[in-house]
C-alpha cells in the first residue's frame, strides 16, 4: 500500500503528467482516435492522484482496502491507461495496442482484463452513482478507503449526475470525492453556450457538498487540496478543477477541434517538441 | 407474490448479511419490516431510478447482493442504460424486482402497464429473467436468484394471487416446471397467467384435448429442451403471457421452434398486441379485453387445433 507523502514539490507530478500527455499523444495518433483534448485537461489531476493521493498497490489492484478511482469521463481513458501503465498496473507495451483489433484497451475506459480500471464507463453520467454505491458500502462497513471520481463538465448535463449529487450529502458520504474537470468545452461547443452550468461551484455547495475551486493544472495546489480529506466531516467533497482543454500543447489549448482531431505526424512532432519528446 | 417476495427476502437477509434492499420510494406498507430489522442494509434511494441502479451496481461491486425494488417499468426502463452498463456489463450481483408486471396496474393507464419488460430484459447479456407463476414459485425464485451470482430480473404480479402448485416444487432457474401432463398439446405460461393456463387446460381436457402445462418461470435462459420435447411429444405448442407477444415468452419460444427443425407444428402466441392499451381497467377486465381468460384461451386453442388437425373439436366453454 503506497501512502502518499506530504510533498508540495511539484516536479514529480509535473513529470508524470508530461509522460501521460506523451503516451496519450502517441496512442491517439497511432489509433487515429479522438479525445486528446479531454485527456490533456485531466492529465495533471491524474498525475497527482496516482502519484501522491490514491492509496493503491499496482501489484494488488483488487486489494479490499484500496482507494477506488472511477473515471466517469470514460472517453478520456487514454490518459488513465497511460498513468496506470506508468504506475505499473500493466506493461507500458499495452499502450501501443490502444484501440487495436483484438486488444484490450478500448476507446472508452474498460475494466475487462485491464488491472486498475475500476469500472467501465463511456456513456456519461454513470460514474457518480456508481461511486455513491461504493462510498455507501465503505461508510456502512466502516472501511477506511475513499472513493474518487473524475467527471467532465459536459456530463453534468446528465440528470443522473444530479440524482447522485442529491444523494451523497443526504447520506453523509464524506469518503466520496468528486473532481470535475471543468475545461469549459463540451462536444459541440463551449459549455456556456451549449447548456450553461454556472453558477457551478455554488450549485454543488447548495446541494450540500464541501466545495473548493482550484487550478486543475497547478500540481502543488491539486496536491494540497487533496492531501487532507474530507474538506468537512460529514459532507462529500467536490473539487471544481478549472482546466484548459488540450492543456500542454499550445495549438490544442482551448480548441474544440481537439475533442475530435487525431494528430497527424507533423502535429505530433510539434506537440512532442512542447512536451519534451520521447514516449 | 409481493407477500411471498418479502417473506423470502426477510428470511434470506437473516441468513446472509450481504443482502441489501434499495427501493425507489415505493413499497408503502410492505418495506417497513425490512427497514426496521435491517436498517444498515436498507436504502430508500428516492425517486431517482438511474441513481438507484448505479448505486446498486457500486454496492454489488463492493461485495453486496443488492435487490432494487419498484413497480411496473420504473426499475428497468428509466434506468435501462444503468441496467445494461453498470449492472450487466460488470456482472454486478444486482436483482431487479418489479411488482405489477403486465396489467396489474391496469387502471392506472398505459404508463403503468409493464408489457414489454420481458422482451427488453431478455435482450440484455447476462440478465436472468424470471416471472414466477404463483406465490410458491416466487419464494423458490427468491432462493434461486439470491444464489445466482449475477444480474437477475424478477417480474412479480401483485398481492393475493392464488397458489397454483398443490405441493412442493422443484424450482430451478432455466428449467420449466411441469404443472400438468398431456399428449395433445402444450400450453406454456409465464408469470401470473399460470392459474389461467391451468384452468384453460382443464376446460380443454373436458373437451377431449389432453393438455400439458409448463410453467416457464425463467424466460432467460430458456428451457429449450422442454420446448423441443413438447413439440415432439404433443405436436402443438401455445404460449401464454401478460406481455406483448413480440419478444417475450412467445417470441423466445418461437425462436427455439424455428431453429429446432422438428415441425410440422401448430404454434400460437397468446398475449397482448404490440400496442398501448386504449382501455383502462382492472387486471381482470383488461385480460378479458385481450382474450387472456381461461375460456377465451381454451376456445381459441380448440378452434385452432380443429382447423389445423382437421378434426372437429367441441368448443371448450
Amino acid at each position: 500500500m503506497t501512502m502518499p507523502g506530504v510533498s508540495l514539490q511539484c516536479e514529480q507530478s509535473a513529470a508524470l503528467a508530461k509522460k501521460i500527455r506523451r503516451h496519450a499523444l502517441h496512442m491517439i495518433h497511432r489509433a487515429k482516435s479522438s479525445h486528446l483534448g479531454s485527456a490533456y485537461s485531466m492529465a495533471d489531476l491524474l498525475a497527482v492522484l496516482y502519484g501522491k493521493i490514491l492509496r493503491i498497490n499496482p501489484h494488488k489492484p483488487d486489494a479490499a482496502d484500496r482507494d477506488r478511482f472511477v473515471l466517469s469521463k470514460g472517453h478520456a481513458c487514454a490518459a488513465l491507461y497511460a498513468v496506470l501503465a506508468e504506475r505499473g498496473f500493466f506493461p507500458k507495451e499495452w499502450l501501443q495496442n490502444f484501440y487495436q483489433d483484438g486488444e484490450r484497451l478500448a476507446g472508452h475506459a474498460t475494466h475487462v482484463g485491464v488491472p486498475g480500471v475500476e469500472v467501465s464507463t463511456g456513456s456519461l453520467g454513470h460514474g457518480l452513482p456508481l461511486a455513491c454505491g461504493m462510498a455507501l458500502v465503505g461508510k456502512r462497513d466502516r472501511q477506511a478507503y475513499r472513493i474518487f471520481t473524475l467527471l467532465s463538465d459536459g456530463e453534468c448535463d446528465e440528470g443522473s449526475t444530479w440524482e447522485a449529487a442529491l444523494f451523497a450529502p443526504h447520506h453523509g458520504l464524506d469518503n466520496l470525492i468528486a473532481i470535475i474537470d471543468y475545461n469549459h468545452i463540451q462536444s459541440l461547443g463551449p459549455v456556456k453556450e451549449v447548456l450553461d452550468l454556472e453558477p457551478f461551484a455554488a450549485k454543488w455547495k447548495a446541494f450540500g457538498w464541501a466545495v473548493r475551486e482550484i487550478d486543475g493544472h497547478d500540481c502543488a495546489q491539486i496536491e494540497s487540496t487533496l492531501i487532507n480529506l474530507p474538506f468537512e466531516p460529514g459532507k462529500p467533497t467536490c473539487v471544481v478543477a478549472h482546466t484548459v482543454k488540450g492543456k500542454g500543447v499550445s495549438f490544442m489549448e482551448n480548441k474544440l477541434l481537439w475533442h475530435y482531431r487525431s494528430p497527424d505526424a507533423e502535429e505530433m512532432a510539434l506537440a512532442l517538441a512542447e512536451l519534451g519528446g520521447g514516449e | 407474490m409481493r407477500g411471498a417476495f418479502f417473506r423470502a427476502l426477510l428470511a434470506l437477509a437473516e441468513r446472509d448479511h450481504r443482502i441489501n434492499l434499495i427501493v425507489g420510494d415505493l413499497g408503502f406498507g410492505v418495506v417497513e419490516e425490512f427497514a426496521r430489522r435491517f436498517p444498515d442494509r436498507f436504502l430508500n434511494a428516492g425517486i431517482a431510478e438511474q441513481n438507484m441502479t448505479g448505486i446498486a451496481a457500486g454496492m454489488a461491486l463492493s461485495g453486496k447482493i443488492v435487490f432494487t425494488y419498484s413497480i411496473a417499468n420504473f426499475p428497468i426502463l428509466r434506468c435501462l442504460e444503468q441496467v445494461r452498463n453498470d449492472v450487466c456489463y460488470h456482472n454486478a450481483n444486482v436483482k431487479i424486482v418489479a411488482v405489477g408486471g403486465g396489467l396489474a396496474y391496469g387502471s392506472l393507464g398505459a404508463t403503468h402497464h409493464a408489457t414489454e419488460d420481458l422482451a427488453i430484459m431478455r435482450a440484455l447479456p447476462r440478465m436472468v429473467v424470471v416471472a414466477p407463476g404463483d406465490p410458491a414459485e416466487t419464494e423458490a425464485a427468491m432462493q434461486a436468484v439470491a444464489a445466482h451470482a449475477g444480474p437477475c430480473y424478477l417480474r412479480l404480479g401483485r398481492a393475493g394471487e392464488a397458489k397454483v402448485h398443490p405441493g412442493a416444487i422443484d424450482f430451478q432457474l432455466g428449467k420449466a416446471l411441469p404443472v400438468r401432463q398431456g399428449r395433445d398439446l402444450t400450453l406454456i405460461s409465464t408469470g401470473g397467467l399460470l392459474e389461467t393456463a391451468v384452468q384453460a387446460a382443464e376446460l380443454l381436457h373436458r373437451a377431449g384435448l389432453d393438455t400439458r402445462v409448463l410453467s416457464m418461470h425463467t424466460v432467460k435462459p430458456l428451457d429449450a429442451n422442454a420446448i423441443r420435447a413438447a413439440t415432439r411429444e404433443t405436436g402443438a405448442v401455445f404460449t401464454l403471457e401478460e406481455h406483448s407477444v413480440d419478444g417475450g415468452l412467445g417470441g423466445a419460444v418461437a425462436e427455439v421452434l424455428a431453429e429446432a427443425g422438428e415441425g410440422p407444428l401448430t404454434f400460437r402466441r397468446f398475449g397482448l398486441p404490440s400496442a398501448f392499451s386504449s382501455a383502462i381497467g382492472t387486471q381482470e377486465y383488461l385480460r378479458a379485453q385481450h382474450g387472456l381468460t381461461a375460456n377465451a384461451v381454451a376456445s381459441a386453442i380448440a378452434s385452432i387445433l380443429a382447423k389445423d388437425r382437421t378434426f372437429a373439436a367441441t368448443s371448450a366453454g
